[in-house]
This record gives structure tokens, C-alpha cells and sequence, in this order.
């Protein structure tokens, strides 16, 4: 299970990656490989601000539908344009090409309510057993 | 839960195990996804384990005439070796569930159902034998692979002296294969072409390793029951439960086609399902595209397009051959035409899809 130690997670298994002011979004490598085979990615929230925790898409393997959870109040930038025609690429690089926003946060502070590597490793095996 | 016998090979193998119809089966395997082995049984050949199936043998004098009986399909236009693809009607115009026939002669009949209802096919079935005929419930000793993909024969033949090639679709013979009795019939679920091979419990470790060893050159690979939807649905085969159930119809669901009312096929619910052929039904099963990148999915709502609610999705996937959305649904006859726009609720809003024919794959 790849769970790299620079990031924070939620307990959704969403990731973010802070780079400056601004933060990347995705879903962990645990989560894609649950989820099996991505074919389709939605989010619609494209230039909006929203609050911690609220839904700002929904991602669909090809059994199941998932909504994806804000991981701290923050404007949606932008939304990687490449997960339209490949939304494989969160099966095969869930922390880099397979990406899904880009967010301007508005508290920073919040990011320390999110789980560490280590606090999300154990979320996992929690919730695999 | 049940095993099949196959089910140290899905756990080496790395098998995603769920439960389906009370049995342990693999839903995808590790390694690839269920893309990867959609696509390999569409262009290739992949291997599925479909134990699960139930298998009833009706045997005796009476066996032809109770078969005739309790399945849609006309029985005597059978000849021995042939199969038919049927349904049992449940007295009330709906489908206790679909099947296949295997015909050995007018005393000895092969059906093959559904895992998930042969508890409630095989109470149907007795309850409705009221002539004598002779039934076994095989289901439990009874193991199947569903070998399929365009290079099956190739992959197969040299297990067996039986000539692959001459098998025509929906027949089979019953000869060795892997050094063991198998009965082999040229029938799947995929529209890939193949072979279906039913063997006893007790050979079937070595069928498997049989079929793997000889795959290997034309690169063989385990399939698993997501990608079985798949394939399915890009052919617009009914899925039980999905599809048809109890409150469908086989007129309703496009099964006319094995609905037979020919003179001497007095099944049951004759008299309804010929009166809904000639006066016509208020729904239909049919399949749609999504007209733009959507998925469609069980239970979603249909609309047309002022708004009113005219049916719903019954089955919906993103075809990995395709690359779009896809569905089948039960709608409003006056929408059932191909070319009529109808939308699908997909959370919070209408997207448009048109109905199609099928299949959605057409090869």
C-alpha cells in the first residue's frame, strides 16, 4: 500500500498535497484499488468555494458510485482535464497524473485536523479488517 | 457459504472473493481490472468458474412433456444435442427465472438456471411435476467453466479428440476432455463465442490446471464475475433479478423470440403471454446510449422530455468495448422505438440517452 508520508489524508481517503497557497486533491492509492478498474469522474463544482467535508464530486468504477469530500474549506481552481478521456490514470498514479482538483485553501490550519501517514496507514487496516 | 472447487486457484490467483448466490466467487482477479479482463475474453479468451449454476436433470417417460410444460420455448423442435435458451413462467405472467435446455432424447433433458434461484426453480419445478416425471438436482456435484473469447478453440483443442471447431453454436457432446467426462457445448454469456464444459466435482482441479496449462501460449487468463456483467450487457443478454423477475414478462422483456406458440407447447401462461403478444404491453425492455459521458445505472429513473416519468434502468454499465454508457431499461412503449430520446436521472440531473438496438457490441 503506497501511503506517502508528505501527505494528509482524510478519512474519506482523499489526499492533499499543499504547494504554496495552493493544494492538489485525489484519492488514495488504498481507494483506487478498492474501487477496481475508474471509468468516470464528475465534478461540477468547478469554480466553487466549499467547506470542509462537502461533497464536491463523485467518481464510478465500474460497479459502484462514489461521492469525493472536500478536505478542507477551499475554491475549486481547477480540475484535471485529463481524467475525461483517461480516468485510468487514478488507478495508476493516485498521488501524481491521477490528481483530480487543484484548490485554494482558505484555512490552512485545517490541514492539521487531517490524519498524518501513519494516523491514515492505521485508518486502513482498520477498515480492511 | 459454499465453495466451488475451483476456489484455492481464485485465492492463488489473488481473486477479489464476495459473496454471490451464496457461494464464494471472484469478482476480478489481481494484476488486471475488470477492463483488462473484459477485453480479454472479447478479443482473446478468458476463463470463468460459473459452479455456481444449477444444474436439473429431468429424465423418464414423462420428461418431455413436463420440459414442454414449464418452459416457453417449443421443446419438440429440439433435436438431441441441441439446446435451447428458455424461461420458466410462473403462472402469473411473470418469469420464475431463464434457463437452457440440453436435449439428450425425449427422456433425458439437461436445464441449467440461475445460482441465486435454483432453491425456488427446483420447488417450482416439482410442484408443477404432477405427471412423474423424473428430477435430480445435480447442482451440488456438478462443477462448470465458461471458456470464452475468439480463441477458445485454439486454446482447447488439444485436450480433446472431440473436433472443437464442428460444435455449431447451442449444441454440445459429451466426450473426454482433460482425460475426464465433460459434457461441452458451444454457449456463454459473453457473445465472445466458446464453450461452456460441465464436469463432476471430483475432476475438476484437473480440468482447470488442464485448460491453464494448454491457454498458456495464447496468454489464457482467469475472467470474473464483473466483467460476465459486462460482456453481457454490451450483448443485451437479461440478467435474473436485473433484467426479468417475477413481475416481468417475457413478451415485456423481448423474449418473444423463446416464447413459442406453436401448436402442442402448452406451456404455462400460454393464454396471457399469447394475449399480450396479439393486444401488446405498456412497457418494454430496451437498451439505450448515453448520448454524452454519463453511466447509467439499476434503478435510475427515466424521463421523457417534458419531465414525466416514463420508465426505469434496469441494467447500466460503461462499456469497456464501447467506451460509452449503456443500458437497458423497461420503458413506456410509445418511447421503445429506436431513436426515441428518453433521460436518465443521474443524481441531480436529466441526461439525454436514445434507445438503440442490440446488441450495443456488434462484432
Amino acid at each position: 500500500m503506497n501511503i506517502p508520508a508528505d501527505l494528509k489524508y482524510t478519512k474519506e481517503h482523499e489526499w492533499v498535497r499543499l504547494e504554496g497557497e495552493t493544494a492538489f486533491v485525489g484519492i488514495t492509492d488504498f481507494a483506487q484499488s478498492e474501487l477496481g478498474d475508474i471509468v468516470f469522474v464528475e465534478v461540477e463544482t468547478l469554480g466553487e468555494t466549499l467547506k470542509q467535508g462537502e461533497t464536491f464530486g463523485t467518481i464510478e468504477a465500474v460497479k459502484t458510485v462514489s461521492d469525493m469530500f472536500m478536505p478542507a474549506d477551499g475554491e475549486i481552481v481547477e480540475f484535471n482535464q485529463k481524467l475525461g478521456d483517461t480516468p485510468e490514470l487514478i488507478n495508476t498514479d493516485a498521488y501524481g497524473e491521477g490528481w483530480i482538483l487543484k484548490i485554494i485553501l482558505q484555512n490552512k490550519a485545517q490541514l492539521n485536523n487531517l490524519l498524518d501517514a501513519d494516523a491514515y496507514t492505521k485508518h486502513v487496516n482498520a477498515s480492511s479488517h | 457459504m459454499k465453495n466451488t472447487p475451483f476456489n484455492r486457484f481464485h485465492k492463488e490467483l489473488g481473486g477479489r472473493m464476495v459473496e454471490f448466490a451464496g457461494y464464494e466467487m471472484s469478482v476480478e482477479y489481481a494484476g488486471a481490472g475488470v477492463n483488462d479482463e473484459h477485453l480479454n475474453v472479447r478479443n482473446n479468451v478468458g476463463v470463468f468458474d460459473v459452479s455456481h449454476m444449477g444444474e436439473i436433470w429431468v429424465k423418464g417417460p414423462k420428461a418431455f412433456e413436463l420440459v414442454q410444460k414449464v418452459t416457453t420455448n417449443d421443446v419438440a423442435i429440439l433435436t438431441p444435442g441441441k439446446i435451447q435458451y428458455s424461461c420458466f413462467p410462473n403462472g402469473k405472467g411473470g418469469i420464475v427465472d431463464d434457463l437452457l435446455v440440453y436435449k439428450y432424447d425425449n427422456s433425458k433433458y439437461l436445464l441449467v438456471v440461475n445460482a441465486s434461484n435454483l432453491d425456488k426453480d427446483w420447488a417450482w419445478i416439482n410442484q408443477q411435476n404432477t405427471i412423474g416425471a423424473e428430477l435430480e438436482n445435480a447442482s451440488d456435484n456438478t462443477a462448470q467453466l465458461a471458456v470464452q473469447g475468439p480463441n477458445s478453440i485454439a486454446a482447447l483443442q488439444s485436450l480433446t479428440e472431440i473436433n472443437l471447431s464442428e460444435i455449431e453454436y447451442y449444441t454440445f457432446k459429451v466426450g473426454k476432455f482433460a482425460g475426464v467426462e465433460v459434457i461441452i457445448s458451444a454457449t456463454g454469456y459473453t457473445g465472445a463465442g466458446g464453450f461452456e464444459i460441465y464436469m463432476y466435482n471430483s475432476d475438476a482441479e484437473k480440468v482447470w490446471e488442464a485448460i491453464f496449462d494448454a491457454g498458456k501460449k495464447y496468454d489464457i487468463k482467469p475472467a470474473g464475475l464483473a466483467c460476465r456483467d459486462t460482456l453481457r450487457l454490451e450483448m443485451g443478454f437479461c440478467l435474473y433479478g436485473n433484467d426479468i423477475d417475477d413481475t416481468t414478462s417475457p413478451i415485456e422483456a423481448g423474449l418473444g423470440w423463446i416464447t413459442k406458440f406453436t401448436e402442442g407447447n402448452n406451456f404455462i401462461d400460454r393464454d396471457v403471454l399469447d394475449k399480450q403478444k396479439k393486444d401488446g404491453v405498456s412497457r418494454k425492455l430496451c437498451g439505450f446510449e448515453m448520448t454524452e459521458k454519463a453511466i447509467p445505472r439499476h434503478g435510475y429513473d427515466i424521463f421523457d422530455a417534458n419531465g414525466e416519468k416514463i420508465g426505469l434502468v434496469t441494467s447500466g454499465t460503461m462499456s469497456p468495448s464501447l467506451k460509452k454508457g449503456v443500458g437497458m431499461a423497461y420503458v413506456k412503449t410509445a418511447f421503445s422505438k429506436i431513436g426515441s430520446e428518453i433521460y436518465i436521472q443521474i443524481r441531480n440531473k436529466k441526461v439525454k440517452a436514445l434507445i438503440v438496438g442490440l446488441p450495443f457490441y456488434k462484432k
